[in-house]
């Protein structure tokens, strides 16, 4: 019964979506899954394609070009992955809010899957740049972990995302997951600027800021290095939620005719 | 406006009244805790005196998270929830009505306690009135945050720890905040402002909060 009537309320809402968008602008046209479906498999090869060669690059740039750091030796050079990662991790949670609350909002499905996409991306930022941080800290301040105030809210932004999709992987009805999530996620995106002040100001209370300075600006080699990989894991960042994306619409819309066509022309 | 208030204070009141063990239980949990921590750590009296103020925050922490699975579900359970909702009074009225009862319940009694468990931390007064007043500022902030995840999880699978995993990291202002004024040395400056940005949260969590509460509510409820 349940899931007879989840498919009415599907299929009644790709009506809406459709006729909202062959009525309105043409880029509208895919916010409707299934102009969005091909799209997004379109994109996905370049877009990996685009990850390689810059990833190429930047870490030839990183671990070949740029010289080593006069006070960290080698060590520095973890900086090419670990500043791309959390930077990524902390963008990814704030375009997953944005895309919860417009699903929120308008109602519109695609958008709640965009936002269900990122969240494992965004976790799996959170945790490499976590891990790569660690492998910094050990022989630059001879520990893995020091409860520094970033350390500690990158942390708590990891729990935020399991927060998230936990919550989404207990809800059975998807209807419902997707705004219970939205609902979580703009909470927790109001609420991460108190946690990241909080946790600062809790961490200078207990001690000073000498583990947090850094050393002399970069050179610029090593500064064109981190934005090459940091473009290059944008680029694998968006074309691993896509990839995602694209499962999940499969999977919500297994019940609607283009699905199965595609399924046909896919098996041809 | 007031009148619905009044009464949902007054019918939850009665009904967590009618069912005191339950209370009780997150009660006996919070000293429980309270007390398994020296046990753990050794009786060092040094030791003990500055780790109390976080480990009774901690502890009313948890004792909170824990006593939120009681704060729809059995109005969910019986559908008085969806009469809530189809009233004609505002639900985030309503909401706020059975958050301060639930916090009155659960809330305050910690509150009370705590100059009691500070005794056994050998806390001087001073440190002790200093973790009260943390707590009387904190802990409602707790319960209004804690509501959105009750909200949120209603009728999930594996509600309790799904909840704790919500709520503990959206929670962490208020622990640090409120340890920070309960822990910090009396007549410290910053214990005043950490008692003031408490102040601060709880406000900003009783104006968001019950909205984001129903907002949840009706989602779990459609």
């Amino acid at each position: 019964m349940t899931h007879l009537e989840g498919t009415t309320v599907s299929a009644s809402h790709t009506l809406h979506t459709v006729r909202h968008a062959g009525g309105g602008k043409r880029w509208l046209r895919y916010a409707a899954p299934q102009s969005f479906f091909p799209l997004a498999g379109r994109a996905i090869p370049w877009l990996l394609g685009a990850a390689l060669l810059l990833a190429a690059v930047g870490l030839y740039l990183g671990l070949v070009a740029a010289p080593p750091d006069r006070q960290q030796g080698d060590a520095y050079r973890i900086i090419f992955v670990h500043v791309p990662a959390a930077w990524l991790s902390m963008v990814i949670y704030v375009a997953m809010a944005i895309w919860a609350g417009v699903g929120l909002v308008f109602n519109t499905r695609l958008s709640s899957m965009m936002a269900s996409a990122l969240a494992p991306t965004g976790a799996m930022f959170t945790v490499l740049a976590l891990w790569t941080g660690a492998l910094w800290g050990r022989p630059t301040w001879g520990a893995w972990w020091v409860w520094d105030a970033r350390l500690t809210s990158e942390l708590l932004l990891l729990f935020l995302y399991l927060g998230f999709m936990a919550l989404q992987a207990a809800l059975d009805d998807s209807r419902r997951a997707d705004r219970a999530g939205a609902v979580l996620a703009l909470v927790g995106v109001v609420n991460v600027p108190v946690i990241y002040f909080s946790v600062q100001w809790w961490n200078t209370l207990h001690q000073g800021s000498s583990l947090s300075a850094r050393g002399a600006s970069m050179a610029p080699v090593m500064l064109h290095g981190m934005l090459v990989m940091t473009l290059a894991l944008w680029a694998y960042a968006i074309a691993a939620v896509l990839q995602r994306l694209r499962c999940i619409v499969l999977e919500r819309e297994r019940h609607t005719d283009w699905v199965r066509q595609f399924y046909v022309e896919s098996k041809r | 406006m007031l009148t619905v208030l009044l009464r949902i204070l007054r019918r939850d009141l009665l009904l967590a009244w009618r069912r005191r063990a339950d209370v009780a239980g997150s009660l006996a949990f919070f000293v429980i805790v309270c007390t398994l921590f020296p046990l753990g750590v050794g009786p060092e009296p040094a030791l003990l005196r500055s780790m109390a103020p976080g480990i009774l925050w901690v502890a009313a922490l948890l004792a909170s998270t824990l006593a939120l699975n009681r704060l729809f579900a059995h109005d969910h359970a019986d559908g008085t929830l969806e009469q809530m909702a189809l009233s004609s009074a505002p639900l985030p009225l309503i909401v706020a009505g059975k958050v301060a009862a639930h916090w009155l319940v659960s809330g305050l009694p910690l509150v009370l306690l705590a100059p009691a468990l500070a005794l056994q931390f050998d806390l001087g007064s001073e440190a002790a009135g200093a973790l009260t007043w943390s707590l009387l500022l904190g802990t409602p902030a707790l319960s209004l945050l804690g509501a959105v995840g009750a909200a949120l999880t209603l009728g999930a699978r594996g509600g309790g720890v799904l909840l704790s995993l919500l709520v503990l990291p959206l929670s962490v202002p208020v622990l640090i905040f409120g340890a920070g004024a309960a822990g910090a040395e009396p007549g410290d400056a910053t214990a005043a402002a950490s008692l003031l940005l408490l102040g601060g949260l709880l406000t900003a969590a009783l104006a968001l909060g019950p909205w984001a509460t129903s907002a949840a509510l009706r989602i779990a409820l459609e």
